[in-house]
């Protein structure tokens, strides 16, 4: 008889916002949003009020005025006449180069000082305790600082190596470390040397191709071919080429009669660059140790003793079962760690290496008095390379992680 | 909880922010204390001494403009600043005025919105050099490695110097003066390159001083000397007219011995309306008549202050030269109290 009642929701009130659990959140959410808008859009009036309060604006007009100053470290053609649109990448190369050289030499330290820690050698693996305690727990500052102090007592005045009758002859006549940095011949390429790199180009692909085809024919029919043949299929026709050609691709050696001050030509590895990248790379190179230590202890003890049952040597274990199994835990940790380097090499300045910070975010800034702007802009290029970094070794370690099937 | 009270102090703070750039006169006289931007430590012209106190040519300055408005030589406090610091310490409030032997140039004035009141030294940039090397002209300089503290204009004058004279070289970009000074002597670089003072200066603090030499090039114009903010004018005025004091009472004969007896009054109008015994000159400032007493009274007149910190008879042993008054050859010279 009775009719069966609707359960129909009850109509909404305005007091749920706060009493009704499933809105309540979303109230709270809302209001707590509001209030970052207000407070943002208030700093930027701020900024902006006081910005025109004392009669100056935003505007990026003086990228493209002359920079007016000389940079030490030139991956790009520079000079002074440049633009600091200009200054500003070759900042950035030299940003990048630190970088890219921090990033792998601090990898390789971090992985051998991560493994041997593990060593049962007990000198081996204290020494490395001693390493990592040491070096992680200083100031990267004070690090780059050290080493520049050392790289430029380690080596004497150019003067020692100039001059027809030299205190000291360089080394094999080609090598002078000096306390400006290290002199190295420097390769010039000649009209034909195009030809030289393209076949050079080519036999990396044939290589490559043949230590493919090695591994197909041994899993395919069980016959072992010669893999060594790697090495002359790489090099020998570019040699040959090169010589054939006459030698387009040639040697500047550094010259030291040229100038009463400094070794001129060749290939100069600047101090400021030495210094940043060994402090760098031995500074984040103990944080990737303990990464690499934390991986293998969490691959399980039973996979190396299953690998030795199984008649593995030890290298072999290392490197075929262990280690592809602790890059699952290392990866994720070593992204933050190359993301410190590339930032970290922003302290450049303290043994003047020019990176972005000391060219867009110094000279620049100083000589435009354009703060803000400049500052913008260097966080800009921070924040980009920064996730392009991560998303790379997010592939990377995509292509690592458990297949789950 | 805690995130209320982090964005009250964030938002106080904003507000701060923008209340400065106001009176900055009822700024330094309601805080007590003028906050004067100087270096990081130039023997000389802003250096702490061995008990700590600040002293120098431009420190000076501060001390007098202090003396002037709060009636205290020593109720300033030193903000040192770096190259790279002291525009946006200047500009942001941060420093009521700025003292830090910076070049007087357009951009800096007019683009950067500061004014300069005056010129303290007239310098120019210079290079030092060891005497080993045998150098005895900036043109023989091709292909050195010179040292220079970066953000200043000296980077700028250098690269034009160089280039003009079709000579190359390596710059190595120093932050502060006491870094460039250890770099050069590590020898790192040949040549350190700065405001011939500032050469002087740092070469007064070598061990081995002799063994370097200052080349007699002097490649750009540095006139250096105090800054405000634009846009306050009475503040601009008050430091203006307090360098000129210093100044007008070198070429008058004020001097901290006889500045007392001077104050009972003279025959002279002009030092009268500078002591303040007769005429107004300190009610136009927005100050009382005893201003420029004051401040001639914490460390003497400009050649006092010269003397006692970079003249002859100091480890810095700088001539007058271009800094003697006008009356003397030079081109200190000071518009009339009138």
């Amino acid at each position: 008889m009775s009719a069966i009642s609707d359960e129909t929701a009850p109509a909404f009130r305005l007091s749920m916002l706060i009493n009704d659990t499933r809105y309540r959140s979303l109230t709270f959410q809302a209001i707590a949003l509001l209030l970052l808008i207000i407070f943002m859009a208030y700093m930027v009036n701020n900024l902006i009020s006081n910005l025109s309060a004392a009669g100056l604006n935003i505007s990026y007009g003086f990228l493209d005025d002359p920079a007016g100053y000389d940079v030490n470290q030139r991956l790009i053609e520079y000079t002074s006449q440049s633009t600091h649109t200009r200054a500003a990448f070759v900042g950035i190369l030299n940003t990048l180069l630190v970088a890219f050289l921090g990033c792998v030499t601090a990898t390789v330290l971090g992985v051998i000082a991560g493994v041997l820690r593990l060593s049962g050698n007990w000198l081996t693996a204290k020494l490395m305790a001693v390493y990592v305690e040491a070096f992680r727990n200083v100031p990267v500052l004070i690090w780059i600082l050290i080493f520049g102090t050392f790289v430029t007592l380690s080596g004497g005045p150019p003067r020692q190596f100039l001059g027809d009758d030299p205190e000291r002859s360089m080394f094999l006549g080609a090598f002078a470390f000096t306390n400006r940095g290290l002199h190295m011949p420097s390769i010039v390429t000649g009209s034909s040397a195009v030809a030289v790199i393209m076949i050079f180009l080519v036999s990396i692909v044939a290589a490559f191709w043949w230590r493919y085809h090695v591994k197909q024919t041994l899993y395919n029919t069980g016959k072992l071919l010669p893999g060594w043949v790697f090495w002359p299929i790489l090099i020998v026709p570019a040699i040959l080429t090169q010589l054939v050609l006459g030698n387009p691709i040639g040697l500047e050696m550094p010259d030291t009669t040229a100038n009463r001050f400094n070794i001129q030509g060749g290939l100069l590895i600047g101090k400021p660059l030495i210094a940043l990248w060994l402090a760098l790379s031995v500074y984040t190179g103990a944080f990737i140790a303990e990464n690499v230590r934390a991986g293998i202890q969490a691959v399980s003890k039973g996979q190396t003793e299953a690998a030795n049952a199984l008649g593995l040597r030890p290298n072999r274990t290392m490197s075929l079962v262990v280690l592809p199994q602790a890059l699952r835990v290392i990866i994720p940790p070593l992204i933050s760690q190359y993301l410190n380097i590339t930032k970290n090499s922003s302290l450049a300045i303290v043994v003047g290496y020019a990176d972005i910070t000391a060219t867009l975010g110094g000279i620049t800034l100083n000589q435009t008095g354009r703060a803000i702007e400049c500052i913008l802009l260097v966080m800009l290029f921070y924040l980009t390379i920064s996730l392009l970094i991560s998303a790379a070794m997010n592939v990377y370690n995509k292509s690592v992680s458990l297949k789950e099937r | 909880m805690k995130k209320s009270v982090l964005l009250g102090a964030l938002a106080v703070a904003g507000l701060a922010a923008g209340s400065a750039g106001a009176a900055t006169l009822d700024d330094v006289k309601s805080n007590g204390v003028l906050k004067c931007g100087v270096t990081t430590g130039l023997v000389g012209f802003a250096a702490p001494n061995a008990s700590g106190e600040w002293e120098g040519f431009d420190v000076a300055v501060c001390r007098a403009v202090a003396a002037a408005v709060l009636g205290d030589g020593n109720a300033v406090e030193f903000v040192p600043t770096t190259g790279k610091t002291r525009f946006t310490a200047l500009s942001s409030g941060e420093i009521d005025l700025l003292a830090r032997n910076t070049t007087w140039t357009f951009s800096r004035d007019v683009d950067l919105g500061f004014t300069f009141v005056g010129v303290n030294y007239y310098d120019g940039q210079g290079f030092m050099v060891r005497k080993d090397l045998g150098v005895a002209s900036a043109t023989e300089l091709d292909g050195a490695t010179v040292c220079i503290q970066t953000g200043t204009t000296t980077e700028l004058n250098l690269a034009d110097y160089f280039r003009s004279n079709n000579i190359s070289y390596e710059p190595v970009p120093i932050e502060t003066n006491a870094e460039a000074q250890q770099q050069y002597l590590a020898g790192a670089c040949d040549v350190y390159t700065t405001d011939a003072s500032g050469l002087a200066a740092t070469r007064a603090a070598f061990e081995d001083a002799d063994a370097h030499m200052l080349l007699p090039e002097i490649i750009s114009k540095e006139p250096l000397g105090p800054l405000v903010r634009h846009g306050d004018d009475q503040w601009g005025d008050i430091v203006r007219w307090t360098l000129n004091a210093l100044i007008t009472a070198e070429e008058l004969g004020v001097t901290s011995a006889n500045i007392e007896q001077m104050a009972g009054g003279t025959d002279n109008p002009e030092i009268n309306r500078l002591l303040g015994t007769e005429g107004e000159l300190g009610a136009m400032l927005g100050l009382d008549a005893e201003w420029a007493r004051r401040a001639l009274a914490v460390s003497g007149n400009y050649g006092e202050i010269f003397a006692a910190n970079i003249g002859e008879g100091t480890p810095i042993a700088l001539a007058r030269g271009l800094n003697a008054q006008w009356t003397q050859g030079g081109l200190i010279y000071s518009p009339p109290f009138r």
